[in-house]
């Protein structure tokens, strides 16, 4: 049986926090963290984005890297969601289609921690011999 | 969409690109007048009265990535297979509101969902839109107020794990207690 939590819980959990939590100076350097921008459109959150990203905020967490994950609009890649663009900093954006909880925990354990590019990169322009 | 959550999340995003600060997602639960009601009101830019006709279209978008879009489209129709209603108002620099109502015992109405992972997904964001969900049932009544929330937190951050593990708790146990549809 749950105990049903309140405010008041919220608050005792507050002070406990304030006085572990680690000072981020690094919120006020946003391009210092590795960033993952999760499109969260239509197309994506019916095709999984939503687990994509709780997946991707709760494993970071647990292994405990460092990163930003936000929401974003449709970047355009519809036929390939769910699509996440991930900044290292120092680093181009590479976006990445068809994340899904495999594919998200190989990003995380090749590219992120061992900077290794995996499989299923969309590259950013196309430039054919047509319409170059 | 696979549930009614996901439809939530969707119109929601509509929302933070309209640029809005408070976002209130209403959910009623009524049984015994067979309706179930989700209403999400913003404070964004808003729409004009041609753009608020033209925004049922799917082949309308706001964006320029593609020339669909079909959140809205989408929920409309799901609401009116379940013999419910859909209207959206709109006023530009105030706001929209966007109302669904679904038969609720229609063999055709999607299920609820994982309200609660929607609602973390949404309050835990590192931006500075606040929420205010309510869900009304017979059986009780959640009120979940970011701003509250924020407030008790001082300035412990709410997207600090602890505390995102705690709100899920939070949320998942209120609702266990009220929610009557799955």
């Amino acid at each position: 049986m749950n105990k049903i939590k309140s405010l008041a819980d919220l608050k005792k959990l507050q002070s406990e926090v304030q006085t572990k939590i680690k000072l981020r100076e690094r919120g006020d350097h946003p391009e210092k963290l590795i960033q993952i921008k999760v499109s969260m459109a239509t197309c994506g959150i019916a095709s999984g984005a939503k687990e994509t990203m709780m997946f991707l905020i709760d494993e970071l967490e647990h292994q405990g890297i460092d990163a930003v994950v936000t929401q974003t609009g449709c970047m355009g890649y519809c036929y390939a969601e769910p699509t996440i663009e991930l900044t290292i900093p120092g680093q181009a954006p590479v976006v990445y289609g068809f994340v899904n909880k495999i594919k998200a925990q190989e990003i995380i354990d090749k590219h992120i921690k061992l900077n290794q590019m995996v499989d299923g990169i969309i590259p950013a322009s196309y430039s054919t011999i047509d319409n170059n | 969409m696979k549930d009614l959550s996901l439809h939530i999340l969707d119109i929601v995003q509509n929302s933070i690109r309209a640029k809005a600060t408070l976002v209130e997602i209403d959910v009623t639960e009524q049984p015994e007048e067979n309706k179930l009601t989700i209403r999400i009101t913003d404070d964004g830019t808003g729409m004009s009265p041609e753009e608020v006709k033209k925004a049922i279209d799917p082949f309308y978008t706001s964006r320029t990535t593609r020339k669909v879009g079909l959140g809205l489209s989408l929920f409309k129709q799901n609401a009116e297979q379940t013999d419910g209603n859909f209207s959206i108002e709109s006023e530009l620099e105030k706001g929209t509101c966007v109302t669904a109502t679904f038969g609720l015992n229609h063999l055709d109405r999607p299920v609820m969902g994982d309200l609660a992972g929607v609602l973390l997904l949404l309050i835990c964001a590192p931006d500075a839109i606040d929420y205010v969900f309510k869900h009304l049932t017979p059986a009780g009544k959640f009120v979940l107020d970011t701003r509250e929330i924020k407030q008790t937190l001082e300035n412990v951050p709410i997207s600090h794990p602890e505390i995102r593990e705690f709100l899920k708790e939070m949320i998942t146990g209120n609702l266990e207690q009220i929610q009557i549809s799955e």
